[in-house]
């Protein structure tokens, strides 16, 4: 089979469910190798976090979450249009 | 901007790999479909797309196990809760895994336990609930009275399975996708000797050769419902759970049946519902939550005589007389007979003057039923525990304090049009056997790929079971060569769109596969809509397939998934053709054939490809046999393992 060089670029979306707080974050790669759907890709630069590269695949589980091992490192979150309203209940 | 891709270019490799047993799919029923093999002493490759540390519609969790009758505390048997399901689907049910998941269920989630799985309230966090049997620390959901439904920690559960598989010494290929299933003819009968596949970081072409094979490959999706900004969001089960081993199964000459089944869509949180389990509700995960309408007044739960319940555990109770009631996956509507407890139907509410929106007010629950909707079952279910718990947590929703919102007028928090449809509430798949073998000897099917499959206990009881009867055939089977032509034929099908420059994007030929679906397999189907659109289908196969372009495995994995769902509408249109009836279980109205389930009509109707050509035939709904003596008969090898989960 011949050969194709593979290159990537982020596929844009209107949603990014994933937001790195690169101060927190220790570059361990542990949310870009459990999430099932892999939209990161690991970056080259020791240290830093994954590149969210395929947002719109998200499938909002929260495992990258659930893996990391420092917390507030990375956020997750739904949509605007999915934030569930609540009220507060009178007395 | 472009990046370099990280990871090795390996499109010009290829690996072959040896297997007893080859399991495709790592999800809950492939895993322990692995185990069971593995603990036989059969060489086991699980082939995953993902990472089965989380992969899988539990991969992140799951709050409750239905249909465990074999738990200690149980006052239910397998046959009655099995026999329930299939008179409540009209027969248009799996009986054959259903008993399996009835009778099995309990003994997989003590292996769970055994492997690390949390299923008990093990600290007493519970302690002297309604739910909770204390002997055990079982905390049960629904039918407090009979006890068959068990609330777990599925947070815990796949991180424990992958352990085991290492354990068990499975060779696990993560980021591997199956793409096609080897087959061979012996003496005018097909068998499996295999499957292809490649891994999608590096695109490396894997052969993987077996005795016997597993098909645990989820179910399809985003046939009908597609957004190509959001797709993630487009269907309740995983990204990339799309029917892949159903198209596969299907290419190979493997027999379906109720393929014709769709139901108006449940979820899709890219449009027009919100993420399952984050809004307030009533229902699975919610069970029983106190509702309340726009004013704060509280609406009503009736039993199945509309008799109106004054307290909160009633609604955890059958009917005076009743015996059990059925709740959970594939339960929507269930016959009186067994009708739980439910708040008072819409039209109802409107006529008493009730006001939208409805809330879900966890504040007037007693505080352990509070606790153990918010914070447990919201929280362990799949995709709840950072996405709804822990950010409306953040967001400052406190249950005792807030009432979370329900929109529209039902459980679901949305209303989908007739023709968004969703293979959904116990669809269409594998049509199988006692041994849960395919029509294709050697190869046998498990979880969502089987017909009529709902839950995940389902999917782990079915699991084992097919791993342990693959274990048990291997020895009639030699490992075959695979012919060289159809592997270079697969090769070239998969790596084609590399080559394709200026071409079409995956999401595109999705897009328009959703629509013609839309537009020829809706609400209402008749033979002219059928074939139009399999016309369609076919213009799009011919025409724009060979204009589809990608520059990566990723991107190129994702357009095989388009590939395979453009084969499983296909599957589908052609299903729907064969039945010339219309019919209410199967969710099937066809203008042409307005007559709703006649009695010439009353069977499976399957489907399977041969040369080409479309070929069907017509089984008994009760084609299983008695379900209790049906399983005796093929599992005496199993009583023995069996004995050893009896206990506590």
């Amino acid at each position: 089979m011949k050969k194709v060089e593979f290159t990537a670029a982020p596929v844009s979306s209107s949603v990014m469910p994933i937001v790195f707080d690169s101060s927190l974050c220790v570059g361990c790669g542990r949310c870009a190798s459990v999430c099932q759907v892999d939209i990161l890709l690991p970056d080259a630069g020791k240290g830093n976090h994954p590149l969210v590269m395929y947002p719109g695949e998200c499938y909002y589980c929260g495992s990258c979450v659930m893996a990391c091992p420092v917390e507030g490192a990375i956020r997750l979150r739904h949509p605007l249009m999915n934030q569930t309203r609540f009220v507060e209940i009178e007395k | 901007m472009e990046y370099v891709w990280p990871y090795a270019n390996e499109m010009d490799r290829e690996e072959q790999l040896f297997a007893d047993v080859l399991v495709l799919g790592g999800g809950m029923a492939g895993c322990y479909a692995a185990i069971a093999a593995a603990r036989r002493g059969k060489q086991v490759i699980l082939v995953e797309k993902g990472a089965t540390v989380r992969s899988g519609a539990a991969g992140s969790g799951f709050d409750h196990w239905e249909s465990a009758c074999t738990n200690p505390c149980s006052k239910v048997t397998a046959e009655e809760i099995a026999n329930a399901y299939i008179h409540e689907q009209d027969g248009y049910s799996n009986g054959i895994a259903h008993y399996i998941e009835c009778e099995e269920g309990w003994h997989r989630l003590k292996d769970m336990e055994a492997f690390g799985g949390k299923i008990r309230d093990t600290e007493g966090e519970f302690a002297g609930a309604d739910f909770r049997d204390e002997k055990t620390g079982l905390l049960f959901a629904y039918d407090y009275e009979n006890k068959f439904t068990i609330r777990v920690w599925g947070s815990t559960f796949k991180p424990a399975l992958y352990k085991e598989l290492q354990r068990q010494g499975v060779t696990v290929c993560d980021r591997t996708e199956a793409t096609a299933l080897l087959v061979k003819e012996e003496e005018g009968k097909k068998r499996g000797i295999g499957a292809l596949g490649m891994d999608v970081h590096t695109g490396k072409f894997k052969i993987f050769t077996a005795r016997t094979t597993v098909l645990a490959m989820s179910r399809p999706a985003r046939v009908w419902l597609f957004d190509a900004d959001q797709v993630g969001l487009c269907e309740f089960r995983p990204t990339q759970s799309i029917g892949s081993g159903h198209a596969m199964g299907y290419r190979a000459g493997m027999e379906f049946t109720m393929m014709e089944k769709s139901v108006q869509g449940e979820f899709s949180a890219a449009g027009r519902s919100f993420p399952p389990y984050s809004t307030g509700n009533n229902h699975n995960t919610w069970y029983a939550a106190t509702m309340v309408d726009a004013r704060g007044v509280e609406i009503p739960y009736v039993d199945r005589d509309g008799r109106e319940l004054k307290t909160v555990r009633e609604r955890y109770y059958p009917a005076k007389g009743q015996k059990f009631f059925l709740k959970g996956g594939v339960i929507d509507n269930p016959k009186y007979e067994y009708r739980g407890p439910e708040t008072l139907a819409f039209d109802e509410l409107m006529r008493r003057g009730y006001q939208l929106p409805f809330y879900a007010d966890l504040s007037k629950m007693p505080e352990e039923e509070r606790r153990v909707i918010w914070g447990m079952m919201v929280g362990e279910e799949g995709k709840t525990k950072i996405p709804v718990l822990q950010n409306l947590t953040r967001r400052g929703f406190d249950p005792v304090r807030h009432r979370l919102q329900s929109y529209g007028t039902g459980w679901q928090s949305a209303a989908f049009l007739p023709q968004e449809r969703q293979l959904f509430g116990a669809p269409g798949g594998i049509f199988h056997d006692w041994n849960l073998e395919t029509n294709i000897a050697g190869i046998y099917a498990a979880g969502d790929q089987l017909y009529a499959s709902d839950c995940c206990g389902f999917a782990a009881a079915t699991g084992y079971y097919a791993g342990r009867k693959a274990a048990a055939s291997c020895g009639r089977y030699t490992l075959e060569t695979p012919e060289r032509e159809e592997i270079l034929r697969e090769k070239e099908r998969l790596y084609a769109p590399l080559f394709v420059e200026e071409g079409m994007d995956w999401r595109e030929l999705n897009k328009a596969i959703a629509k013609a679906m839309q537009n020829y397999c809706g609400g209402v189907k008749n033979d002219m809509l059928l074939r139009q659109g399999l016309e369609l289908l076919d213009s799009y196969e011919t025409d724009f397939v060979p204009r589809l372009a990608c520059r990566n495995p990723h991107e190129l994995m994702r357009t095989h998934e388009v590939l395979d769902i453009l084969t499983v509408s296909r599957l589908i249109l052609q299903a729907c053709l064969l039945r010339k009836s219309s019919s209410a279980p199967l969710c099937f109205a066809r203008s042409d054939y307005p007559e709703t389930d006649p009695t010439k009509d009353d069977c499976f109707i399957t489907i399977w490809q041969e040369a080409g050509e479309i070929r069907s035939r017509r089984v008994p709904k009760d084609y299983y046999g008695d379900v209790k003596s049906g399983y005796e008969a093929h599992n005496q090898d199993y009583r023995e393992e069996a004995a050893s989960y009896e206990k506590g």
